[in-house]
């Protein structure tokens, strides 16, 4: 009977098993395997040489390219917080009746109906030399020269990461704030706290786990990204999926899978160091 | 014995767009007593409660503390406190840290506000659990802590809104009566909120009876049970009967209602065996039912079933006339 019960445990699991170590684990595995082979131009030779990482670690090309990621991560991550945590208060804690809370979350999801790509491609007619936004500034009298930051800067990368990734955010936010139990705002009124106080010493703490499940989200997105990048900078920023496509586009694999195999490691720690400050278990 | 130093309410008045919650309620809460607030659910008992905490707008008329208009303060200046029918406990910090929250929103100094919070759960006896998180304690401790939480700020009247409503029935019972210590140690008003009439008759000096939106009748416990001015009253105090006599409606109390060999003619419905007590309905002629507490060595000396025909009497002396 026990031994019965062990098997048919074993059989539960087995299929969501088969399917990660088909789908997730085979596939890092190659990665990482592939990334100690060594290339020529013109092939593709399996060893186990070190040379992918040697170069890497060698360049001062890796260190800048990763530290444009890093940066691109922590500007966006910073803006869709803001925006995102205020969106998901003012939903959660503003509109009063459930039906308008769903209404405006839909709303809030309605761009999500068309591709990135599309969404991203949308600025370059706004912002470019001649787009919308600098014939505004210019007729309005705010600048006599057209703004060359608008596009094809680091500006505009942002502002697509921003905009493409925001509900990102304002998804596990608004679902964590949800669950805030609207008498312990009254608590805390009842003790005297003010608004920012009730912000600061009740709210924040009870959506941290929230906050670290859009941190996650944000934090992958836009360290593994490449196309935003090379659209909106009109390729002349850099970040480390740019360095990987490059590599690919060059059939350079193992210098590509090597990359990647650092950036995953650079991207899990970042996420370790998260989790040692939230608990988000409970979310999940 | 008024002080000057009562919680007074003048035609308090809550309207929610065209429904009218709470009608125009006079009411003066003597300094120091233990008030329940009792009725039905829907009676705007709730209501009056957290417009006197500062949770809900006032729509017309006033509330005086100490002589003054605290109507439009925020609730923290009210010299109010209040605790929430489910604690509303902060879950995220421990039982010190609830208790000291209030102070922490003050400014006050770390040491300092441990000092007073400790002191608190001393008062209700929760020292021990000083740094257990909510959801590490039972019911009763929370309900303790949202206590020492809510009296720590010194409050001069502390509202509780059904504050053992979710307690199970005996434990119920064992923190009403500290409730009830704590009160006569503090010396401050506690204006309690409940639908239990056992509740309310054990805790309170005043009883205040809601329904509709107005209060029904108010008065020291004792006389709210014995001599309800209405219908509603007697029957929600329970434990009377609602008769009509000589074309007047009266109530008359069940353990006054005895087993004769004349008075009023009745048809037993149901019998119910209650320890002490047996207790007797019975369905009158005039269709009026009638519960009777018999003592339970008299009743089985001549032991009655449903469908037996008997006879009710009382004592005439007993009967209490309703005015509505």
């Amino acid at each position: 009977m026990l031994k019965n019960r062990h098997i048919q445990g074993w059989l539960q699991a087995s299929p969501l098993t088969l399917v990660l170590i088909g789908f997730l684990i085979l596939p890092i595995l190659t990665i990482v395997v592939v990334s100690f082979w060594r290339a020529t131009e013109f092939s593709i030779i399996p060893d186990f040489s070190l040379e992918n990482y040697e170069f890497l670690f060698g360049s001062s090309v890796t260190y800048k390219v990763f530290y444009a990621t890093l940066k691109y991560a922590a500007i966006t991550w910073a803006l869709t917080l803001l925006i995102g945590f205020t969106v998901a208060y003012y939903l959660a804690f503003h509109i009063r009746s459930q039906t308008m809370q769903i209404a405006l979350f839909l709303l809030c999801t309605i761009p999500f109906w068309t591709s990135n790509i599309i969404r991203m491609i949308s600025w370059i007619p706004f912002l470019g030399r001649n787009g919308i936004a600098n014939s505004a500034l210019q007729s309005w009298g705010v600048i006599d020269q057209p703004l060359e930051w608008l596009l094809y800067s680091d500006f505009s990368v942002i502002l697509a990461f921003v905009h493409l990734y925001t509900l990102f955010m304002v998804v596990p936010i608004f679902n964590t704030m949800t669950r805030i139990d609207h008498s312990l705002i009254e608590a805390a009124r009842d003790n005297g706290a003010s608004g920012f106080q009730t912000l600061r010493h009740v709210i924040v703490p009870l959506t941290k786990p929230g906050i670290m499940i859009g941190t996650i989200f944000v934090l992958t997105l836009v360290m593994g990204d490449f196309i935003t990048v090379r659209f909106m900078s009109g390729s002349q920023k850099a970040n480390v999926g740019r360095l990987i496509s490059n590599d690919i586009a060059l059939l350079q694999y193992p210098s590509a899978a090597a990359t990647a195999v650092i950036l995953l490691i650079t991207v899990l720690i970042v996420i370790g160091i998260l989790l040692r400050f939230v608990d988000i278990r409970k979310e999940l | 014995m008024r002080s000057g130093k009562d919680l007074e309410l003048v035609t308090l008045t809550k309207r929610y767009g065209t429904t009218v919650a709470v009608d125009r309620i006079n009411y003066v809460f003597e300094n120091g007593s233990y008030v329940c607030l009792l009725g039905p659910s829907g009676c705007g008992k709730s209501t009056t409660l957290r417009m006197i905490a500062g949770h809900e707008s006032v729509s017309d008329g006033s509330i005086l503390l100490d002589g003054f208009d605290i109507s439009h303060l925020p609730p923290a200046k009210r010299g109010t406190a209040m605790m929430f029918q489910n604690y509303a406990l902060f879950p995220h910090l421990n039982v010190r840290d609830n208790v000291a929250f209030s102070l922490r929103m003050k400014g006050i100094d770390r040491p300092e506000r441990h000092k007073a919070a400790n002191e608190m759960l001393d008062l209700v006896h929760m020292t021990a659990f000083a740094d257990r998180l909510p959801a590490q304690l039972s019911g009763g401790q929370q309900q303790r802590v949202a206590l020492a939480r809510a009296l720590v700020t010194k409050p001069r009247v502390l509202l509780l809104d059904e504050p053992l409503s979710a307690l199970d029935p005996f434990l119920r019972i064992k923190v009403r009566a500290e409730l009830k210590r704590i009160q006569r140690e503090l010396g401050i008003t506690f204006l309690h909120v409940t639908h239990g009439q056992d509740e309310a008759l054990a805790l309170a000096d005043e009883i205040v009876v809601m329904n509709n939106a107005v209060i029904e009748q108010a008065g020291p416990a004792r006389s709210v049970w014995n001599t309800p001015r209405t219908e509603f009253v007697a029957r929600f105090m329970g434990g009377h009967n609602v008769i009509s006599l000589n074309g007047a409606k009266v109530a008359l109390r069940a353990d006054e209602v005895t087993l004769g060999e004349a008075g009023l003619l009745a048809t037993v419905t149901s019998v119910e065996y209650q320890g002490a007590h047996v207790a007797m309905t019975s369905m009158t002629d005039a269709g009026e039912e009638v519960l009777a507490l018999v003592p339970e060595e008299q009743f089985f000396q001549t032991p009655k079933n449903p469908g037996d025909a008997v006879r009710l009497a009382w004592d005439e002396g007993r009967v209490h006339r309703l005015q509505a």
